[in-house]
């Protein structure tokens, strides 16, 4: 059931440009996307924090499982059904290990957004009364802001939003009178997917635990890209997708300490979340499948342990090594752009490798199109972050974010468009 | 692609998104209405001041791209002295015009102001609602105001709102 991963030597066995343990020229041919021309040009794709694109091992998992292995999990005693099952499974070990946690701890969901409703509307429910607080950030995703705002509303509690500073970090000057004895739930992004910001979360778990509130994680951008120990942060949920870490689309990840999930209401009802069912009551599963009702992605399971042994191969401190390096490469190329004004932090080493940007003079739309006419990938819009960028005093920003198969060739080329951007649309 | 791209920015649409027309505010508008493209928040707000049923003065203010801002100047160009019933039609024209679908013999594009131009955002089809978010949010309006309502401000999206052979509208959910 293994993927076999024989290019484990070539990917380590060299150095990158940047100085990094990785051979990214070798991994670059993992990925047969990026052989594609698009409108004529080599694709360069700086959207990965929308989603990464996939390693072969990946895309032939998803083949492999329902050429050989395809069966339903947790229902025969065949032996294709036993192959799913633990091929399932392994992944969720796989998970586990990847962020420090006990096998029980991890559910799997559809994607992170699932997740953090799953946690509001099932946790939420059941914990949070009227007049309580839960505290998130003004830096959060929709995903992440949403769901806190529904819960709080129909509760009758407050949501409070520590705020940013000018330079792209939290503003935790006043933390301690917004996290206070009434606060039961602090959720907070690990990474903004907007400004590249990595947050304290463990000084902040810190503060939500003195209160006797639990500590949530979006993690949908930092899973990626950083080690990150569950443990280290002490989180108490943490969420994160499936398809941003070069796995398949339709699976994500909730993590909850075991404890809490165990306390925690189901928040689907079906197959497989049942111990009994009477005509009369029903008793639930144990966990992790008291929280997986139906059938699920049983195929994106099993691509996504393939996804893991691949940045596993790699390894999480050498991929946010080389993603250091671009950002400050980056950051650096587009400081000398006076048309051009970068959002977030100026260190590469306190944000991850989504760099957003306004040009002073064409809008990301416009901007976005004619990048697309050179090849060239990145998001235009509002991000799923509505609020954040009123705060920046805009609607619309463009980004470029990586993942480790991204180049200092590519950002060269993207400065080159940016700086022929201005001539194309008459402003040089 | 260059030559595409060229098509699609031509230099009419860079003039109308430098200096747009329509865009001063009218303090005592008949109906108004603001458009919204829920996927990139491009804000748009219509403004018409009507004499009888024909416009007599429109004012566009459009945070958006070059595309969106372009379409809102060349309505505001286009309408002016227009009925309600012909600023409809030529809302489904714009629509027919974008999407690439047949229009009637009897219409002549050319008459209609730069609007031809716009059909260059064709070959990029994630640009049409950048160019149709000012004519669904006019034609929103129009419907409010023809049914009876008041000039209060709405929120329009960019979903098709002036099918030329559909006229049901269908909202977006925001």
């Amino acid at each position: 059931m293994e993927i076999i991963n024989d290019t484990t030597e070539r990917k380590t066995g060299r150095r990158c440009q940047n100085g990094c343990n990785l051979d990214i020229a070798g991994i670059r041919t993992d990925f047969p996307i990026l052989t594609r021309k698009i409108n004529g040009h080599d694709l360069i794709y700086f959207d990965s924090a929308a989603t990464t694109q996939k390693p072969q091992s990946v895309i032939d998992a998803i083949t492999e499982y329902y050429s050989l292995h395809n069966a339903n999990v947790h229902r025969g005693i065949h032996t294709l059904s036993d192959e799913a099952t633990t091929a399932y499974e392994n992944t969720r070990r796989k998970i586990a290990a990847f962020i420090n946690c006990d096998y029980e701890e991890v559910i799997y969901t559809r994607n992170a957004t699932e997740a953090l409703n799953t946690i509001a509307f099932s946790y939420g429910r059941k914990n949070v009364k009227p007049g309580d607080r839960i505290v998130i950030t003004q830096m959060e995703h929709h995903a992440n802001h949403v769901p806190w705002l529904v819960l709080a509303k129909e509760i009758g509690a407050e949501l409070v939003y520590i705020p940013i500073a000018s330079d792209g970090y939290l503003d935790l000057s006043h933390i301690h009178d917004i996290i206070d004895r009434r606060t039961r739930i602090v959720s907070v992004t690990h990474m903004s997917n907007v400004l590249g910001t990595i947050n304290p979360i463990a000084e902040i778990a810190a503060l939500a635990h003195k209160v006797g509130a639990i500590m949530v994680v979006d993690g949908a951008q930092s899973v990626p890209h950083l080690p990150v120990n569950v443990q280290e942060l002490d989180a108490d949920f943490m969420a994160f997708s499936a398809h941003k870490m070069l796995g398949p689309t339709g699976l994500g990840v909730l993590y909850g300490k075991r404890e809490l999930l165990q306390a925690m209401p189901p928040f689907e009802f079906g197959g497989e979340m049942i111990r009994k069912v009477t005509f009369e009551d029903v008793t639930w599963n144990d966990l992790p499948h008291k929280f997986e009702a139906g059938t699920p992605h049983i195929a994106g399971a099993y691509a996504f342990g393939a996804a893991l042994d691949y940045l596993n191969t790699l390894g999480m401190t050498n991929i946010r090594a080389h993603e250091i390096e671009l950002t400050r490469y980056t950051l650096e190329k587009l400081a000398e752009l006076d048309f051009i004004k970068v959002f977030g932090p100026t260190d590469a080493n306190h944000r991850g490798g989504a760099v957003t940007f306004n040009d002073v003079n064409i809008h990301p739309h416009d901007l976005s199109t004619f990048l697309d006419t050179r090849g060239i990938a990145v998001r235009a819009g509002h991000h799923c972050a509505q609020p954040l960028h009123r705060l920046l005093g805009t609607v619309a920003t463009t980004r470029a974010s990586f993942h480790v198969y991204n180049t200092k060739t590519e950002v060269d080329i993207f400065i080159e468009a940016l700086k022929e951007s201005q001539r194309y649309f008459g402003y040089a | 692609m260059h030559d595409e791209l060229d098509q699609l920015y031509r230099d009419v649409i860079m003039e109308h998104y430098k200096f747009p027309r329509g865009n001063k505010d009218i303090s005592d508008a008949d109906l108004a209405n603001m458009g919204q493209n829920p996927a990139c928040g491009d804000e748009i707000e219509v403004k018409l001041k009507l004499d009888g049923d024909r416009v007599k003065k429109v004012s566009v203010s459009c945070l958006g791209c070059a595309i969106s801002v372009a379409s809102g100047s060349m309505l505001a160009e286009v309408i002016e002295g227009k009925t309600l019933a012909e600023v409809k039609q030529i809302a489904r024209i714009v629509k027919a015009l974008l999407k690439g679908e047949d229009i009637p013999a009897d219409i002549n594009v050319g008459e209609l102001g730069d609007i031809e131009v716009l059909k260059g955002v064709r070959k990029f089809p994630v640009r049409i609602k950048c160019a149709l978010l000012s004519w669904t949010t006019l034609v929103d309006a129009i419907d409010s105001f023809e049914a009876g309502k008041t000039t209060e401000i709405g929120v329009s999206t960019t979903d098709d709102g002036v099918s030329y052979h559909d006229h049901d509208h269908t909202h977006m959910g925001t």
